[in-house]
C-alpha cells in the first residue's frame, strides 16, 4: 500500500528526512513515534502528496509520486493538525464541498452516514466555527473518511482533546482499522498509540530507528524501547 | 468534473462570504473611501472629465480587487484549508478558476455599489452598456492575473504586500486599455469607435487568463 | 574549474575589455561628428549597445525560466537570476544614458514616449522579481515563484508597450514630434561600422559577464550545500 525508499526531504538547510525506508500494507496500523523534529509530519506531508520528495521513491497505493499524485489522491484521506474546515460553513455544507471535490457518489446519503459515524448527526447544520476541539476533530476524521480512502493518515490526532473525545476517537480509529484501511498516526504520545497500533515504527532526526510489531514488543515495553531509540542518537 | 470542481468552490466562497461579508465589505468600504480622497485630491467636481472618472474608476478597483485577492486564498491558508483542498484529486487549474471567478464576482459586487454612487455625486451617466462591458472584461483579466499572482505573495514573508507591487506592472496593459475604452465612451464616444481597445482588452484576456491556468500548479503546489 | 577562471572565461574578459577599449576609440575617433546633433549624438552607440545587452538578459531569464519549471534543477535557477540581474544593470545603464541624450535633443530628461514608459516598466517588473525572491524562504519554491514571475513578466512588457503605442498614436500628445525616438539621422558608413562594433562590444561583455555571475552563483550553491552539510 505504502512502500517509500531512500526518501530525503530536505527544506532549505534542514534535512527533514534522510534516506528513510518505510512501508506499510493493507490492514496495518502503524503508529510513527519520535520526539518533535524528527520527521513525522514531513514524512504524513509527502504521503498526502502536500510535499514533493528531494529525492528518494515513494509510491502510495501503487502510484509513484509526486508525478501520479492525483490518483494517489484518490485513495488517502489525512486528518492534519489543522481540522481544515470552513468555520462560516456548516459540518454539512463543509462535507458536502469535500464530498464534491471527491466526487463522492450519492453524496447526501454518503454525508448522512459519515455525520452519524462520527456521532455529529445532530449539530450537522451548525456553523464549524461553533464547534469545541473535540467535535472539530470527530468532523475532521469525518472529512477524510468522506471518500472511503484506503490509506488514512492522522497527525497528533489526540492534541487537546479531553478524556471523552480520546475514548470516542480511540473506538472511531478501532472501526477504521477493522475495515481493513492503512492507518498511520503520528504521535508522540507513546499511551494513545500504545492502546491501538499494530506496529510501532520510531523516528529519529528523520530516520527510522526502530520498527517492531506489536508481539515482538520487548519485556521492559514500549516506553523503555522508545527511550532507549531516542537516546541513542 | 472540472466543472463541478469549479462550481463547489464558487459555492463555498459565496456562501463563506454571505455569513462573514469580510472581503466583500472591506472592498467596498475602501472603495468609496478612495473615491472620496480622489475629490478631494482632483477637486472633481459635478460632470469631471470623462477621461478623469475613468481613471479614478479604474485607480479605485485596481486596489480594491488587490484587497480581494489578498483576502481570497490567504484566508484559506491561514486556517490551513488550503491543504484540504489540495488534498483532493483535483485538477489545480479547476481550483485555480473556482477561486478567479470568486475574486471576480467580489469584484463585480463592488462595482454594482460604486459605479451607481459614483453617477449619484458626479451626476455622470455611467449606464452605457458597452462601458459595462468594457468593466466586465477588464475585471476579468485583472481577476485572472490577480488570482495568480496572490498565490505567489501569499507565501511571501512580505505576504500582502507584495501583490500589488508584482501585480500592478504585470497589468498595465491590461489597466491602459481599459482606462482608454472607459473613457472614450463616457465621452460619449460609440463603440466603434473604441473598438479596437476592446479588441485589445479580449486578447489581454485570453493571454492573462491562458498563461495562470498554465503556470497555476507551478504556483500552489508544494 | 574549482581553482581559478577556466581559460575561456579569461580571455573572454580580455578579449571583452580591449574590444570596449576598441569600441570607445571608434566612438570618439573614427565615426564622424554628427551634424545636427552634435557631439551628443555619440551617446546613441553606448545607449543602444547598453539596451540591447538588457534585453537579451531578459531574453536569457526567460529561456531558462521555462527550462527551470520543466527540469526543476536549481542550476537554471540561478542563471535566471543572473540574465536579470544583469539585464537590470545594463538598461539602467540604457535609461541612464538616453537621458543625457534626451536633455540637449529633446529639451527634456524624460517624455512618457512608448519605448520610454516599456523601458521603465521592465525594470519595476524585474525590481518586482527580487522584492518576490526575497521573501521567500526555501529555495526550490524561490526558484519556481521567480521563474513563473519571469514568464509572466516577460509576456506582458510587449504588451505594454503595444497599448501605450496604440494609446500614443491615437492621441499624439507626446511632447516632441509624435515618436520621437524614432527619429532616424543618417548614419555614414564610418558611423554604422562604429554602431556594429558597439553592439558586438556589448554582446561579448554580456556574455562574459552573464559567465562570472553564473559561476559565481554556482559557487555559492556549493559553499551553502558544504555549509548545510558541514552543520548537519
Amino acid at each position: 500500500m505504502i512502500e517509500v525508499s531512500c526518501l530525503t526531504k530536505r527544506f532549505d538547510g534542514k534535512t527533514a528526512l534522510r534516506g528513510l525506508d518505510f512501508r506499510a500494507v493493507a490492514g496495518e496500523f502503524v503508529a510513527l513515534l519520535g520526539p518533535n523534529g524528527a520527521g513525522k509530519t514531513t514524512l504524513l506531508y509527502i504521503l498526502a502528496s502536500l510535499l514533493r520528495p528531494t529525492k528518494g521513491e515513494v509510491r502510495v497505493a501503487g502510484c509513484p509520486l509526486p508525478h501520479h499524485a492525483a490518483a494517489a489522491r484518490r485513495s488517502v484521506g489525512f486528518v492534519a493538525h489543522q481540522p481544515l474546515l470552513y468555520p462560516d460553513l456548516t459540518a454539512r455544507e463543509n462535507l458536502t464541498f469535500f464530498g464534491r471535490l471527491y466526487a463522492v457518489p450519492h453524496l447526501p446519503q454518503r454525508v448522512d452516514e459519515v455525520l452519524c459515524l462520527v456521532g455529529l448527526m445532530e449539530c450537522g447544520n451548525n456553523l464549524v466555527r461553533t464547534f469545541s476541539r473535540g467535535m472539530l476533530q470527530r468532523l475532521a476524521i469525518g472529512r477524510a473518511v468522506l471518500h472511503d480512502p484506503q490509506i488514512l493518515l492522522l497527525d497528533e490526532p489526540y492534541t487537546g482533546l479531553d478524556q471523552a473525545a480520546c475514548e470516542m476517537l480511540d473506538a472511531m480509529l478501532h472501526l477504521q482499522a477493522m475495515q481493513g484501511r492503512v492507518l498511520v498516526m503520528a504521535s508522540h504520545d507513546l499511551g494513545h498509540a500504545a492502546r491501538l497500533a499494530s506496529r510501532f515504527d520510531i523516528l529519529v532526526s528523520g530516520n527510522l530507528k526502530v520498527s517492531v510489531f506489536r508481539e515482538q514488543i520487548p519485556a521492559e515495553g514500549l516506553s523503555a524501547l522508545y527511550q532507549q531509540a531516542v537516546q541513542s542518537q | 468534473m472540472f466543472l463541478r470542481t469549479v462550481w463547489a468552490i464558487l459555492w463555498k466562497d459565496l456562501v463563506t462570504e454571505w455569513r462573514n461579508r469580510q472581503t466583500f465589505s472591506a472592498m467596498l468600504v475602501f472603495a468609496l473611501v478612495v473615491i472620496f480622497l480622489f475629490n478631494f485630491a482632483l477637486e472633481l467636481n459635478r460632470g469631471a472629465q470623462a477621461v478623469v472618472t475613468s481613471g479614478v474608476i479604474w485607480v479605485t478597483f485596481a486596489f480594491c480587487g488587490t484587497l480581494g485577492f489578498n483576502r481570497s486564498l490567504s484566508a484559506e491558508q491561514d486556517r490551513g484549508c488550503l491543504d484540504g483542498l489540495l488534498l483532493a484529486p483535483v485538477n489545480r487549474a479547476a481550483i485555480y478558476v473556482g477561486k478567479a471567478l470568486s475574486n471576480l464576482v467580489f469584484m463585480l459586487a463592488t462595482a454594482v455599489v460604486v459605479l451607481p454612487v459614483y453617477s449619484l455625486l458626479y451626476n455622470t451617466n455611467l449606464f452605457i452598456p458597452a462601458f459595462l462591458l468594457v468593466v466586465l472584461l477588464g475585471m476579468l483579466g485583472y481577476a485572472a492575473l490577480g488570482t495568480m499572482l496572490s498565490g505567489m505573495s501569499m507565501r511571501s514573508r512580505m505576504r500582502d504586500l507584495l501583490l500589488p507591487v508584482l501585480l500592478f506592472p504585470v497589468a498595465l496593459p491590461l489597466l491602459v486599455a481599459v482606462v482608454k475604452a472607459s473613457s472614450g465612451l463616457l465621452e460619449g464616444q460609440p463603440l466603434s469607435a473604441v473598438r479596437h481597445w476592446m479588441d485589445l482588452l479580449v486578447v489581454y484576456d485570453i493571454i492573462f487568463v491562458t498563461v495562470s491556468l498554465l503556470v497555476f500548479d507551478e504556483v500552489i503546489e508544494d | 574549474m574549482r581553482s581559478g577562471h577556466p581559460r575561456l572565461l579569461l580571455s573572454l574578459s580580455i578579449a571583452a575589455s580591449l574590444l570596449l577599449c576598441l569600441a570607445l576609440w571608434a566612438v570618439f575617433r573614427y565615426a564622424p561628428l554628427e551634424l545636427n546633433m552634435g557631439a551628443v549624438q555619440k551617446v546613441f552607440y553606448f545607449h543602444v549597445s547598453a539596451n540591447w545587452a538588457g534585453m537579451l538578459g531578459f531574453l536569457v531569464a526567460l529561456v531558462v525560466s521555462v527550462i527551470y519549471l520543466r527540469t526543476a534543477d536549481l542550476k537554471w535557477d540561478i542563471a535566471a537570476v543572473a540574465g536579470i540581474e544583469l539585464g537590470m544593470v545594463f538598461t539602467a545603464m540604457g535609461i541612464v544614458s538616453g537621458m543625457i541624450w534626451a536633455r540637449p535633443t529633446w529639451n527634456t530628461w524624460w517624455t512618457w514616449d512608448p519605448r520610454l514608459t516599456t523601458i521603465a516598466v521592465v525594470e519595476m517588473v524585474y525590481a518586482a522579481y527580487f522584492m518576490l525572491r526575497q521573501g521567500i524562504e526555501e529555495c526550490e519554491r524561490r526558484a519556481r515563484f521567480g521563474a513563473v514571475y519571469s514568464i509572466v513578466g516577460f509576456i506582458s512588457v510587449p504588451l505594454t508597450f503595444f497599448s501605450i503605442r496604440f494609446a500614443r498614436t491615437i492621441h499624439p500628445v507626446v511632447i516632441g514630434s509624435g515618436d520621437s525616438s524614432n527619429q532616424v539621422f543618417n548614419m555614414t558608413p564610418a558611423m554604422l561600422q562604429t554602431f556594429l562594433l558597439c553592439l558586438f562590444a556589448f554582446s561579448v561583455l554580456f556574455v562574459v559577464l552573464l559567465w562570472h555571475r553564473l559561476r559565481l552563483g554556482l559557487l555559492a550553491q556549493e559553499v551553502e550545500d558544504a555549509a548545510n552539510a558541514c552543520w548537519e
